[in-house]
């Protein structure tokens, strides 16, 4: 079992082809008490990662990237029963309705636009139950 | 600025807001209305104030306090006060009132609406059956833009980024162009009125839920006081009330108490006969 409540032992696997935005991750994540970050670059390197060095509380991930786009990352993830109670938290530039549906019909839990900003992150965080409300 | 016209200026967003600039926070003057200056063609502050003294009712009034307010609000703010409504405060209030089948509540400083829609959201997820009570919702802000833009329900992608999650967008608003619009049922349900705190409030029912989240820290102690009163009578014996997660009663003279429910803190009328064991 991994522990959810407590931020220090919370691990947090961050999917992105950009480098930018694993480095802007470590940092929100960091400021959220939340040290233990791993990166992959596409949906398959992350599939490899969450198999050798699993479980994760939580996978924020992009939805365009090579190889293996978010999406199709989210329905493998499901598809795996054993990973059900990690978290997924897409993170993308996209923003229609009908993408947001599917990526919560693929299995996302819940969704953030990009650009985001440090207080999104953390009232995503809240409302999955993976960090104290403010306040 | 002449110190003539920062006085002006703060006895207008005091007598008309009730809000205290404190004088460190005397440079929010100049910060914020400047850009209102630029944008009505009048230059600088200084002039503004000229413009304000010939015609001290006109829309630059009402532009003016729209500055000073700080309108800052997001949808399930502080996320706990909702946890309690869900869990705990609304299953009792609704088996309380399952003869009249009706509710009363009030978000008091409903800003540009956010706070009334997390609640309408969260009611119509969880207590279907409220579609079949009496709910009167009436949500009130000093401010008319702030009305309008709650009466709208359009909302910006950042603002439906904060506090909101995915599975509520997609299911209660839609996106048109580039932002979101709240469900037209959500937005029927609520009555929205321009309701100024610090004058004579208009006849209420009364309430069974009040919020009144994030306002008082910017009254003084006597302020507070009298809105809290008015607030406790127009609350139901059993009602609950809701503060600003910062907000406390320490020093103030009013017969409330202080409950901790599901890690948010609530206000209930002080029972006037001690409660026997
Ligand atoms: C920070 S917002 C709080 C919004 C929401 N309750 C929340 O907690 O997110 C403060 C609001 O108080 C309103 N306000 C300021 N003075 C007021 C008054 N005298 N009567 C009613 N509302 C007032 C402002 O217009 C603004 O929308």
């Amino acid at each position: 079992m991994v522990d959810t409540m407590s931020n220090g032992s919370m691990r947090a696997l961050v999917v992105d082809d950009f480098q930018t935005i694993h480095q802007i991750m470590r940092r929100v994540l960091g400021a959220l008490g939340i040290h233990d970050i791993s990166d992959a670059v596409d949906g398959e390197k992350a599939l490899e990662v969450l198999e050798k060095e699993g479980p994760f509380n939580l996978v924020l991930v992009d939805w365009y990237m090579p190889v293996m786009n978010g999406l199709d990352f989210v329905r493998a993830v499901r598809a795996r029963r054993h990973h059900d109670s990690t978290k997924i938290l897409m993170v993308t530039t996209e923003a229609e309705q009908e993408s947001i549906v599917a990526a919560l019909d693929a299995g996302a839990d819940d969704y953030l636009m990009k650009p985001f900003t440090p207080e999104m992150v953390e009232e995503k965080l809240a409302i999955l139950g993976l960090c104290p409300a403010k306040g | 600025m002449k110190p003539e016209n920062t006085n002006y200026l703060r006895e207008l967003v005091r007598s008309a807001t009730g809000i205290v600039l404190e004088v460190e926070k005397e440079y929010l003057l100049e910060a914020r209305l400047s850009p209102v200056a630029h944008r009505e063609g009048l230059g600088d502050v200084e002039s503004l104030v000229e413009m304000l003294r010939m015609n001290p009712d006109g829309v630059l009034r009402d532009m003016v306090l729209d500055a000073m307010t700080t309108n800052e609000t997001s949808f399930f703010r502080d996320l706990h006060p909702f946890d309690a409504l869900r869990q705990t405060i609304l299953p009792q209030l609704m088996e309380r009132r399952a003869e009249t089948r009706t509710l009363n509540i009030w978000s008091a400083v409903c800003s540009s609406g956010q706070e009334p829609y997390s609640l309408l959201m969260m009611l119509s997820e969880n207590f279907p059956e409220l579609s079949s009570w009496n709910l009167n919702f009436l949500a009130s802000d000093v401010s008319t833009s702030m009305i309008e833009r709650a009466r709208a329900g359009r909302y910006s992608q950042f603002e439906v980024s904060r506090g909101l999650p995915a599975s509520f967008l997609v299911k209660y608003l839609s996106k048109v162009g580039q932002s979101w619009e709240m469900d037209a049922g959500l937005r029927k349900a609520v009555k929205f009125q321009v309701l100024n705190l610090v004058q004579p409030w208009p006849a209420l029912p009364t309430m069974d839920i009040i919020m009144m989240r994030n306002v008082l820290i910017y009254f003084d102690n006597a302020t507070k006081e009298k809105i809290l009163r008015k607030a406790c009578g127009c609350l139901r014996g059993d009602g609950y009330l809701f503060l600003g997660s910062s907000e406390v009663l320490m020093g103030l003279d009013v017969a409330l108490q202080r409950t901790s429910i599901d890690g948010s803190w609530c206000y209930q009328p002080e029972s006037r006969t001690p409660a026997v064991p």
